[in-house]
């Protein structure tokens, strides 16, 4: 998952298919997001590179829609329902995640238990 | 088992004889002695006397007592012939009173011809202008040319030029000289020299051209006097550059180390040659070191003797002394050996530092409560003074006995005994109570050894240098020089190093650049 400029980025992805939750007023998706361009790395405690700026799961809500698709805490989110989130500030992934007139979100989602997977399955 | 005893007790008691005795001579009183243990025959010409020493310092009675007290392996393996008692003489003391008495009259003949030579040149040189303008006016003055307003104008400059070039002299060069240096000084022999060539040759062109074809012109001789005395002028600016400044930007550092404890100091200097450099050292070294003190360099030596005794080759082989192989398998053997020196020695220091430190403890307490017991009596209350008024003498002397014993105690645990006298305490004293002083002012001069410049001179130990350098001690330093200054007792070994080249460059930050951004990391939950 290591950025190289100019390269295209690699990766073993989960598709999850999110469908949201009326609470009131809002839409919630359940979980809570960290990272992005203009955040500090550094201080990310789910990337395995410390200069990656990707958007992470930072917490996932008990019950609530993103943990019954699957989504699990810890997840870089590559994609949002076409939309590229490796290379998005903090406030367009949340806006990407949060819009109005979208009640399904559809995420690509890659984590490292999902390239060890396919490693060891490749190797057996 | 006797012979080994022997065999010892020469080897180390020949080194412990050499030191004692010359320090025996120098501090003019004996306060250090040991009970004689002589077995060697050849050693009793030298007489060994128990004396009890006239009381000049402080706890001469007591010190001997205590080193033994501390030393306890110098029964067995040193024999210590104690030197000279007050009123024999050895023989190496003879040598060097005979070396003091030749080396003190040779340096005062070569010192006083060198300044004389420099006084009398000074002196023809400073008359010589005025010679240029008299002579004429003596020899032949009717035939000269009259010379009005122009004359005079020189004459006054002439004047003024000579007050000036007076008083640039006598502030450079008629200093009291403060040292003897082994060999000539070459800057000043060169200006000497310099300005010797310069005035011969303006009295040869002025008696060639001048006295033998009695020119006329006056005013062209007054201008030649003029002259000269500009040029006497320029030779003393180059007089100052060459002896004073250049060796004002420092250029080199040098490193001093003590030779018996290894105290060092790092000095900077300029371009100098190694005898001055060597005088600077030493100026240094009377303000900046601690003053040696013999009486803490006993515990290294006997530790050493430690380490070496009681190992001794025998050769089952045969004849033929195979002197190095056997020196070699002795310190083999003694490195093998499993001995505890070092805890001994930890827990030694750990022991004297608590001693060191109770008694200092002790002693801070006594004089705080001494000084308490002095109230000094202000203009008006003079008039009507309660009880007797002392002046500061005597006060020193009402308050001493509280301390006295706390004081002696610790100067005897920290060695210093010798240095302080009864009466130079008393005087320290009375001058802290004249100038106000508070306890701890007073005891700063015996709570730790201050510079050699401190004490007595008596106590000194170095007062004859000598210099030792592979260089000539004219030439000037350079980097990687060492020489050596040794005096009686110990070395100061100086390294010379270079100021290394620093290449220093700019970089230039517009206080406009200065912005920060805040590192981010927050999460929102979606």
């Amino acid at each position: 998952m290591s950025y190289v400029p100019g390269q295209p980025v690699t990766a073993v992805v989960q598709r999850i298919e999110i469908h949201k939750l009326r609470q009131g007023d809002n839409l919630i998706l359940g979980f809570s997001i960290g990272g992005g361009i203009d955040q500090d790395p550094t201080q990310n405690p789910f990337s395995e590179d410390k200069t990656d700026k990707g958007i992470y799961v930072t917490r996932v809500t008990e019950g609530g829609p993103a943990e019954v698709a699957g989504l699990q805490i810890g997840d870089k989110i590559m994609q949002v329902n076409g939309w590229d989130m490796t290379m998005v500030t903090h406030d367009q992934a949340r806006k990407r995640l949060t819009k109005r007139n979208e009640e399904v979100v559809r995420l690509l989602v890659t984590r490292q238990s999902l390239q060890k997977a396919v490693q060891q399955s490749m190797l057996s | 088992m006797s012979a080994a005893m022997d065999t010892e007790s020469t080897y180390s008691g020949y080194s412990h004889y050499s030191g004692h005795s010359k320090k025996a001579h120098r501090q003019g009183s004996r306060d250090r002695h040991k009970s004689p243990r002589s077995k060697d025959g050849s050693r009793s010409e030298k007489s060994v006397t128990i004396q009890a020493p006239p009381a000049e310092p402080l706890l001469g009675n007591d010190a001997s007592r205590t080193e033994e007290g501390q030393d306890d392996n110098w029964g067995e393996t040193t024999t210590a012939i104690t030197g000279t008692s007050e009123h024999s003489i050895s023989q190496e003391d003879i040598a060097r009173i005979s070396k003091d008495l030749e080396d003190s009259v040779g340096l005062d003949c070569k010192r006083y011809l060198g300044l004389t030579v420099a006084a009398v040149l000074g002196l023809l040189v400073f008359l010589t202008p005025i010679a240029f303008i008299l002579l004429p006016q003596v020899l032949w003055r009717d035939d000269l040319e009259p010379c009005g307003t122009v004359c005079e104008g020189l004459f006054i400059s002439v004047a003024f030029k000579l007050l000036i070039l007076l008083i640039g002299t006598w502030a450079l060069f008629f200093r009291q000289p403060k040292a003897d240096l082994p060999r000539v000084f070459v800057f000043r022999a060169l200006l000497l020299v310099l300005i010797f060539l310069f005035v011969f040759s303006y009295w040869l062109f002025y008696g060639v051209r001048i006295l033998d074809s009695k020119d006329t012109n006056y005013q062209g001789i007054v201008q030649y006097a003029v002259s000269l005395v500009d040029a006497l002028l320029f030779i003393h600016y180059l007089a100052i550059v060459l002896l004073e400044l250049r060796q004002l930007q420092p250029m080199f550092t040098v490193k001093v180390v003590r030779s018996t404890d290894g105290e060092s100091r790092y000095y900077s200097l300029g371009h100098l040659s190694i005898q001055r450099a060597a005088l600077v050292v030493l100026e240094n070294y009377y303000r900046d070191f601690p003053v040696y003190n013999p009486a803490l360099l006993t515990a290294s030596k006997s530790r050493a003797a430690k380490h070496m005794a009681g190992l001794k080759v025998y050769n089952v082989d045969g004849p033929g002394n195979n002197a190095s192989g056997q020196s070699r398998a002795m310190i083999a053997a003694a490195a093998r050996r499993r001995d505890s020196s070092h805890n001994e020695l930890y827990y030694e220091e750990a022991d004297h530092e608590r001693r060191v430190k109770k008694r200092r403890a002790r002693l801070v307490v006594a004089v705080e409560e001494a000084f308490t017991h002095i109230k000094r009596l202000q203009a008006e209350e003079q008039q009507k003074a309660p009880g007797e008024m002392m002046d500061p003498r005597e006060a020193a002397q009402a308050i001493f006995p509280s301390m006295a014993r706390a004081l002696q105690k610790y100067l005897r645990t920290t060695r210093q005994q010798q240095y302080h006298s009864m009466e130079s305490i008393l005087q320290h004293l009375s001058f802290c109570i004249t100038n106000n002083m508070t306890p701890k002012a007073f005891l700063e001069r015996y709570l730790s050894p201050g510079p050699t410049l401190q004490y007595d001179r008596d106590r000194w130990f170095s007062k004859q240098w000598t210099l030792v350098s592979e260089e000539a001690v004219t030439s000037g330093l350079q980097d990687g020089i060492i020489f050596v200054l040794k005096c009686l007792d110990f070395s100061l070994v100086a390294n010379v190093k270079k100021i290394p080249f620093i290449k220093l460059s700019e970089e230039f930050i517009d206080p406009k650049s200065h912005k920060f951004v805040l590192r981010l990391q927050s999460e929102t939950s979606v």
